[in-house]
This record gives structure tokens, C-alpha cells and sequence, in this order.
């Protein structure tokens, strides 16, 4: 057996390790650049009342989760149940109805239960675009300053609400 | 119960392949003809179990049977037929069935096509077949059951990714996936010849119609994506370099070297090893592309179903395959060194060099798309590989390429005369130069040295094919009959190097001459184009089956008169809420003119401005017109008779020496 033979094979191994390391890193997992800075200004009508504006004053003053939903995204309906139960336990969370109109908005609301005290319509995306959103659901976890300090791709869950975002709200209490 | 069938046939088949691998593999060992035989009528019978399962999915999706979660996941009852029948594979349960499909086909052809091979060949190469199936279908059934049901059953499906519903990418993944999984057959081929030590001229010839084959399914395939990819991302782009476009172009390239590395075992019987660990590579890298597509370890826009416990198993299967080939290649590889001498220059040392451009071209690509991994994985952070290195490293690499393949075809076997090969040669050269110059300008665009360069390497090869036809045509008194004498190997090699021609000309000048423009534009506005006006006559509302539309119409003029009337759409589709943009295009051999619809700047007015994406790419079509003549030139040199007479004159031969 001659060594330059062995080539093929050793360059496999190589690789097989480098794909077991790279298995174990989430490629969805993007850092956010917002996190640590001041949540971005927005002024936004108030799904079902749309004489009525929010602004990032309003989501200032106490500990508040941010979260993008919309009718049409599948993963909403997962996350949905845990919303309704982190509200239940008196957890204020401000929705944002993204890319949806606001019947569709309203009506999946009265359908599921609605877990947000406030929600805010963002039937363009506008909203989503400057707070850098790239899909429903996402969830951003303000402090008191309105400061992010963590943003969750993907459905909240249980796991995720006790290891990262409730050590956080710790903190964060006034 | 159809699904549970399925299911259940899926789980047979299996077994199946396993009798496919244990017993000619027994059989082989012990010389035992009727357990070797096992394997033709194993893989017939996996092959139509497979396709029993496939019916059954097929079956669910037709019938709208929202209980089968899959087809909950991909379907909608507004979805016309034809894409209910497509969306079997338009995730990735439903494509790893296909895949499987497939693998299981292109067995059951090499039992029935190839029953003229020696049986250990026959029996070993089936039974490799059969334990890459084994670990396909125990993929399917670990981790992704297609037949899994789901209760409460929706009252709806979820409805296709609307970026599937496109005439483009119905057939699009089924070619894709018939070149990826072709190569398996090569690979059985050389891990036969690894085990059984015996690597012929014979073996050669029985592999080459069978890699052929692959490799214009795989043509067709990625020249179907990149159309596709065209027509409906909106971007005027064809070739992203994205890691699932390069998942394709990888087995691409190795499949070209080892097309032409098979011409030289055959011919010459040399580059045996290299040729074997070619079909090792080719397959390797389908494997691959697999994986990286099916795992989720790389982000790239056609990411579909990723999920990470996919991805070990895939890793742990394509480690085991991989991992037992090289073994044995490092094993068996050094029995096969020839003796015969080796000249640079003469057609084999030509073909070997451009083998080796091709796998450094690979290589490149390779580097390219696990970069961003190597560099995660070594904690330099997120990275993304663009188009600029890969823009930069390939086309150094197919410029020489394109010079070998006029090369190649003028110089002959064994040893060559420089100076008769340049009698060949000057005229095609010079006529290249002229041509290539005067090109840019014949056109009417600014010259351009790559322009230039581009043109002159494509009239190079276009006229060397040309000239391979007519110095056999010449050879014979009679034209005619020299002509229709001309074997299809021939016209197949020509076609496929007219193919590149064209190709290079096409990529050449629509990537150096391509203008396009960002307008904002109201009804009855126009916008002016290198030389085109494009008149916008508005936006109305329109309702497909399954989505509404924003219809717009431009009508598209030059000087005056009316050349094109574009009609671009922008889609909402209603069970997912997704938009997809469908581009309209004017298209001829020299140009096409391609207007996507943008977003609507003033929403408050129906009749109000809107942002229109307006390009001019010249010789377009080309760049595809290439890839089918490419394909067409594979089809036409995989149905050479020599292939079918070598069988039946070598089943002549061993039924001699059977006699004796």
C-alpha cells in the first residue's frame, strides 16, 4: 500500500470532523447587532383601533416582550399557547401583527386567544424591517430603559424562557 | 390505509436490499452463479416496491388526504394537479422517497440492461447498489416517514412553498436528482472493480454509457435551476453561487473529468486508479450535496427542511460509504499502475490535464462552500463566501479549459507531431481571432478585452467541433456516406463541445454587457433602456387559483415600433401569505429584456407609482441553449451501438470459453 493512496481517505476524515463540529453550531443562530442598544423608533397604529398610535415611549417604564406574529405563520400557532400562558402569569407582552392585514390579524386573535395587552398593526413590515426581523415568530426582550437585551428567532418555549429570558427580567425589574 | 401501505413497502423494500447486499455478496465469495443471480431479481423487485410507496404518497397528495402530515405540510386544496403531483417532492420527505426512487430504478436498469456482464461483476456491483439503498431507506424510515399521519387532522393544508410552484421546478429536482443518484452507478461500478481486483478495457466500456447518462441528467438539471432561478427570484440572476446550486456544480465537474478520464482508460488503458477514485469522487460529492442541502450545517436561500438529527445520520452514512471505498482504493488502487508509456502531449496527457483543471475547478468550489464552516468551526466567526472568489478563482480555471477541448480533439492518441497538429489548428485559431474581435463590435458594445477573450475561446472550441465532423467527412470518398458514417460517440462529443461554445459565449457577454435599472414609473410612463423604451400601463388586480396578483403590463419599444408587450406579475399567495415575484421576459438568440415588478411606491392610489426592476442581457439563452446541447450530446453518445455490440460481442466471447 502506498501512502499517496491513503490521501482520498484521510481528507474524509478531515471533513467528517469538520461537518460533526459544524452540525452542533445553529446556522439560524445570527447574533444580533441590536442587542444592548436602544430599541429602534417606531409609531404604529393600534390593530382594531386605528386612530390610536403606540410608540417606543409607551414600551419604556418596565420589562416588556416585543413579539412579531402574523395569521399566516404556521409557527405562531406552536408558539401560541406559551404566550397565552406567560400572560396568564402576568407577563406583559406587546404584539406586533407583521405583514398582516388587520382583519386577518383580528380574526386569528379572537380564533386563538390573545395573549398581548397592546397590539400594534405593521401590516408593511416597517416596523419589522427597522428592528432587522427576518420571518415570524421573533421576540424581543426590552428592559425597563427599552434597551434589547435578548432577541429570540424562532417560538418561544419553556426551555428558552427559563435558561435565557427570565434571568434577564431578574435583572431588569425596576 | 393507502399510507400505511406505502409505509409497509417501504419497510420491504428494505429488506429487500438488504438480500440484495448479504446474499450475491455471499455468493461472490463462495462462487455460488444462483445466489449471485439473487441480486437481478432483488433489485427488480426493490425497485418496483419503491415505486408502490411513491404511488401510494402520490395517491395522498392527488386525494388531498390532509391526515398524512406531509402532505398537510405541502399541499392546499386550491393547488392545481399538476403541482398536487409535483409537490410530492417539494419537500424533503417526499424528495428523499424520490431519491430513493430513483437509486432503486438505476439498479434495476444495470439488472436488465447489463445481463451480458461477467456474473461476480453483475452480482457486485448490484449489491453495492443495494447497501447504498439500505442506508437511504433506513434514512427515511429513522428520520423522515413521509406516511406519518397526524391527529387532529387539519382542516387545510399549509399549502406548497409558492417558490415550487413553477413549471421550471417540476422537472427540475427530479433531473437534478436522476444525475446525483446516475453516479451511484459508476461508484458500484469501481468499488467492484476494487473488490474483484480486475479493471479492463471491458469495464470501461460498460461504465461509460452508464456515467454518460448521469451526467446529462445532471446537465439538464442544473441548467433547468439556473432558468428557473431566472424567472422567478426577480434578480435578473442565473448562477448565485449558492452552496446548493455548488452542491450540483461539484458532481458536475468530477463527472465531466470522469467522462473523460474513462475515454482514456478505455482507449489506452491508462489512468485506471485515477479513474476509479474519479467515480469514488463523483458520487462522494452527490452524497455530499446531500448533505449539506438536507442538514441544515450551511445557510443558503434554498434551505428548505433542515434539521440537525438528519444531519448525523447523513454524516454517519456518508462517513461509513466513503469511509469503505477510500479503504479499499488505498487498498486495491496501486494493483492498477499500466505499464504503457505516457506522452504529455497526445490526446491522453491533454484529457489527463484537463482532468486536472476540472477537479482543481471542484476543489475551488468545494473550499469556497465549506469555508464559512471552517471558519465557524475554528471560531473566526460567521463568513460568507460571494460570488467575487468564486468569479475569481473559476474563470482562470475554464479559460485554459476551453483551449484544451479545441486542443484535445485535433491531437492524436499516444504520441502527436507538433507540427502536424498545428497544420490542424491555424485555421480554426486564426479564424477564433478574428471572430473574437470583430464580435463585441459586430454587436454594437464597447469592446472589452474579456470580451474579447471570451469570444475568441468560444469560436475556438465551437470550430474545432466542427472540424472533428468534417476531417471524417473529408476522410471518405463518398461525403454522404461519410457523413451518416460519422458514429454517434462522435456527433455526441461534438454536440456536448458546441455546447460549451456556446456557453462560453453566452456567460461571456451577459455578464459583461448586461444594463440594468431601478425606475420608478406611473402609469403611462416610460423608461428608456439601452435603446428600449419600456412604457408602464399599469397595475390591475387578478386572481390566480391559489393567489392574487398584482397584474402589471409594459409594453416594450425601440424606435417606435412595438417590440414586446411584458406582462410581470407579483403573487400573494393566500394560504401562506408569501410573495413571489414572476418576471416577465422578451427573449431572441442576441438579447433578452426583463422587467420584474417591484413594490407599489404610493399605496394610498390605485393608480399610483410603482418601483420596476428594467435589464438588458444580451446573449441570454445562450447560457441555457448551452446546457441542453451539452445534455443532447450526452444522450446521443451514451445510445453509441458500440456500447450494445462490445456486450454482445463479449458475451460471445465468455460463452466460448465457457464452451472450452
Amino acid at each position: 500500500m502506498r501512502l499517496r493512496y491513503l490521501v482520498p481517505a484521510l481528507v474524509l476524515i478531515g471533513l467528517v470532523v469538520l461537518f460533526a463540529v459544524g452540525l452542533r453550531h445553529d446556522p439560524r443562530e445570527v447574533p444580533s447587532p441590536l442587542i444592548g442598544k436602544p430599541a429602534p423608533a417606531f409609531s404604529l397604529a393600534v390593530l382594531g383601533a386605528p386612530q390610536q398610535t403606540y410608540t417606543l415611549a409607551d414600551l419604556k417604564g418596565r420589562p416588556v416582550l416585543v413579539n412579531f406574529f402574523a395569521s399566516w405563520c404556521a409557527a405562531c400557532r406552536v408558539e401560541h399557547p406559551f404566550l397565552m400562558q406567560l400572560a396568564a402569569q402576568g407577563v406583559e407582552i406587546v404584539g406586533v401583527d407583521y405583514k398582516d392585514t388587520d382583519a386577518d390579524g383580528a380574526d386569528w386573535l379572537a380564533r386563538h386567544g390573545n395573549p398581548y395587552r397592546t397590539v400594534i398593526a405593521d401590516p408593511q413590515g416597517a416596523m419589522g424591517l427597522d428592528w432587522g426581523v427576518y420571518g415570524a415568530p421573533e421576540t424581543f426582550v426590552l428592559d425597563t430603559a427599552g434597551t434589547i437585551v435578548y432577541k429570540q428567532i424562532g417560538p418561544l418555549s419553556e426551555a428558552v424562557w427559563r435558561e435565557r429570558v427570565a434571568p434577564l427580567l431578574q435583572g431588569a425589574k425596576p | 390505509m393507502i399510507p400505511e401501505l406505502g409505509h409497509f413497502a417501504l419497510v420491504a423494500a428494505l429488506l429487500v436490499a438488504l438480500l440484495q447486499v448479504a446474499l450475491p455478496a455471499f455468493g461472490v465469495w463462495r462462487r455460488d452463479r444462483r445466489l449471485m443471480a439473487v441480486a437481478s431479481s432483488a433489485a427488480q423487485t426493490q425497485f418496483l416496491l419503491i415505486l408502490f410507496a411513491y404511488l401510494c404518497l402520490s395517491w395522498a397528495f392527488v386525494t388531498r388526504d390532509w391526515s398524512v402530515a406531509y402532505v398537510a405540510a405541502n399541499s392546499h386544496s386550491d393547488l392545481p394537479l399538476a403541482y398536487r403531483i409535483s409537490a410530492v417532492w417539494g419537500a424533503h420527505e417526499g424528495s428523499m422517497l424520490l431519491w430513493v426512487l430513483m437509486l432503486s430504478g438505476w439498479a434495476a436498469a444495470v439488472s436488465v440492461f447489463n445481463r451480458r456482464l461477467p456474473p461476480d461483476l453483475a452480482a457486485t456491483t448490484l449489491a453495492v447498489l443495494g447497501a447504498v439503498g439500505v442506508g437511504f431507506l433506513l434514512f427515511i424510515l429513522l428520520t423522515s416517514n413521509p406516511f406519518e399521519r397526524s391527529f387532529p387532522v387539519p382542516a387545510d393544508g399549509r399549502d406548497l412553498n409558492p417558490l415550487l410552484q413553477d413549471p421550471g421546478l417540476v422537472i427540475h429536482p427530479p433531473m437534478l436528482y436522476m444525475g446525483y443518484v446516475g453516479f451511484s452507478v459508476a461508484f458500484a461500478f469501481a468499488l467492484a472493480a476494487l473488490i474483484s481486483g480486475r479493471l479492463d478495457a471491458a469495464w470501461a466500456r460498460w461504465t461509460r454509457p452508464w456515467t454518460t447518462t448521469a451526467w446529462l441528467f445532471l446537465t439538464c438539471g442544473i441548467t433547468l435551476g439556473s432558468w428557473w432561478a431566472y424567472n422567478e427570484l426577480g434578480w435578473g440572476g442565473w448562477w448565485f453561487w449558492d452552496p446548493v446550486e455548488n452542491a450540483s456544480f461539484m458532481p458536475w465537474l468530477v463527472g465531466t473529468a470522469l467522462i473523460h478520464s474513462l475515454a482514456v482508460t478505455e482507449k489506452r488503458g491508462q489512468l485506471k486508479a485515477w479513474t476509479v477514485l474519479l467515480a469514488i469522487l463523483a458520487f462522494a460529492l452527490s452524497l455530499l450535496g446531500t448533505f449539506l442541502v438536507r442538514s441544515g450545517v450551511l445557510v443558503s436561500v434554498h434551505a428548505f427542511a433542515t434539521d440537525p438529527a438528519r444531519g448525523v445520520f447523513i454524516l454517519t452514512f456518508l462517513a461509513i460509504v466513503l469511509g469503505i471505498a477510500f479503504t479499499l482504493y488505498a487498498w486495491r488502487a496501486p494493483k492498477f499502475v499500466s505499464q504503457a508509456d505516457f506522452a504529455l502531449f497526445s490526446r491522453e496527457g491533454l484529457l489527463l490535464l484537463n482532468n486536472v483543471f476540472l477537479v482543481v475547478a471542484a476543489f475551488a468550489v468545494l473550499l469556497g462552500t465549506l469555508y464559512p464552516l471552517l471558519a465557524e468551526a475554528l471560531n473566526l466567526g460567521k463568513v460568507s463566501v460571494g460570488p467575487p472568489y468564486f468569479n475569481a478563482v473559476f474563470l482562470p480555471l475554464t479559460a485554459p479549459l476551453a483551449v484544451l477541448v479545441g486542443l484535445a480533439a485535433a491531437v492524436g492518441w499516444k504520441r502527436a507531431k507538433p507540427a502536424e497538429v498545428w497544420k490542424r489548428v491555424r485555421v480554426p485559431a486564426a479564424l477564433a481571432v478574428v471572430a473574437g474581435l470583430a464580435l463585441p463590435w459586430a454587436l454594437g458594445h464597447r469592446t472589452l478585452l474579456a470580451a474579447i477573450a471570451g469570444g475568441m475561446l468560444a469560436i475556438w472550441v465551437l470550430l474545432t467541433a466542427a472540424q472533428e465532423i468534417g476531417r471524417r467527412v473529408l476522410a471518405k470518398r463518398d461525403r454522404v456516406q461519410g457523413l451518416l458514417q460519422v458514429p454517434r460517440a462522435v456527433w455526441g462529443m461534438t454536440l456536448a463541445h458546441a455546447g460549451l461554445g456556446i456557453w462560453v459565449l453566452g456567460v461571456s457577454f451577459v455578464s459583461l454587457y448586461s444594463v440594468e435599472k431601478d425606475v420608478r414609473l406611473g402609469p403611462g410612463q416610460a423608461a428608456e433602456l439601452s435603446g428600449y423604451a419600456f412604457r408602464f400601463d399599469g397595475v390591475e388586480g387578478r386572481a390566480g387559483p391559489n393567489y392574487d396578483a398584482d397584474h402589471g403590463r409594459v409594453e416594450v419599444s425601440r424606435g417606435g415600433r412595438v417590440i414586446a408587450e411584458l406582462e410581470p406579475e407579483k403573487r400573494r399567495y393566500r394560504a401562506s401569505g408569501q410573495v413571489m415575484t414572476e418576471s416577465a421576459v422578451d427573449h431572441n438568440a442576441l438579447r433578452d429584456l426583463y422587467v420584474a415588478l417591484g413594490e407599489p411606491i404610493d399605496k394610498a392610489r390605485a393608480d399610483g407609482d410603482w418601483a420596476l426592476r428594467l435589464y438588458y442581457k444580451p446573449m441570454m439563452r445562450l447560457v441555457w441553449w448551452g446546457g441542453f446541447i451539452m445534455a443532447l450530446g450526452g444522450l446521443i453518445a451514451a445510445s453509441d451501438r458500440r456500447y450494445r455490440l462490445a456486450q454482445a460481442r463479449e458475451t460471445v466471447a465468455v460463452r466460448a470459453e465457457a464452451l472450452a
